[in-house]
């Protein structure tokens, strides 16, 4: 039951990210950008669930779990980042870039 | 019908994540990304997931976006210079991403048979009788819920895991205050 347009949806939503991390320079937006990915691969999980039993729903909560921790981690790495430069904008943070 | 609505819910979540990553603003492109988490709860809600889709309510668009929108706030990211590459990175991104695109939409071609073909490795046996565990897990969330069918396996076999997520979401906390508060 429509496990093909499901994982069609899901590779568009990943493609639709990947892009979305190389287009942008916003340290924000490029966290959104990879929940769009976790969450395409979420949709996976639910779609291939119908017929591997009830451990595909569960691997989207874990993957929620660690979606919310990485998000609360990197949001205050923003904000640190911010109170040191006042800019989100990669290309002014290149101190790590050698 | 569900059908219909899947597709249309599908379509929406595309739309709106292709505005998400185009929006110059960041809180516009918060919003888009809003949309893009509630067409997917929809769309598990017709995959047989309803348990999946309430968390994803709960969990993405209630906590994880309004942390987003939060930060987007504190920080008064306003309509400053657009944060969108140059051009030859941007056609870059675009044929990496279709790229990306083509190589993983070959799973669109998979079916209950296909499936059950490939995971038997080539027998010629109905999908009914190869994912048997799916009917199982069926037959006891009719039993027992869907919150039910949920739980049983998560405090059985996934317990050391599940056990595991309140560990790193500890961690996840204290980290977040010490990253974030300026003097400790």
């Amino acid at each position: 039951m429509l496990l093909g347009p499901a994982l069609a949806f899901s590779a568009l939503l990943f493609s639709i990210g990947v892009v979305g991390v190389l287009i942008r320079r916003n340290a924000i937006v490029l966290f959104m950008c990879i929940e769009l990915m976790l969450n395409a691969v979420n949709l996976t999980f639910v779609a291939l669930a119908q017929y591997h039993g009830v451990g595909g729903q569960l691997m989207v909560f874990f993957v929620m779990a660690v979606a919310a921790a990485e998000a609360a981690v990197g949001l205050a790495i923003i904000l640190a980042v911010f109170r040191h430069t006042t800019s989100v904008d990669l290309k002014t943070n290149t101190l790590l870039q050698g | 019908m569900a059908d219909t609505i899947f597709m249309a819910l599908g379509t929406i979540a595309v739309l709106s994540a292709i505005f998400c990553i185009s929006q110059r603003n960041a809180l516009a492109a918060a919003i888009w990304l809003v949309v893009t988490m509630l067409s997917l709860a929809g769309m598990y809600l017709i995959l047989g997931a309803p348990f999946i889709a309430a968390i994803q309510v709960l969990v993405y668009t209630g906590a994880i976006m309004v942390l987003f929108i939060f930060v987007i706030m504190l920080l008064n990211l306003g309509e400053g210079v657009s944060d969108i590459r140059g051009p030859g990175a941007k056609a870059l991104a675009v044929i990496l991403g279709v790229g990306t695109a083509t190589f993983l939409l070959r799973l669109a071609g998979y079916d209950p048979a296909r499936l059950a073909f490939e995971v038997t490795g080539g027998t010629d046996l109905p999908p009914a009788a190869v994912f048997e565990t799916a009917e199982l897990a069926r037959r006891s969330a009719e039993g027992q819920g869907v919150v039910g069918a949920i739980a049983g396996p998560l405090f059985s076999t996934y317990l050391v895991p599940f056990e595991v997520t309140s560990l790193l979401l500890l961690a996840a906390i204290v980290g977040a205050v010490v990253l974030a508060k300026r003097r400790i």
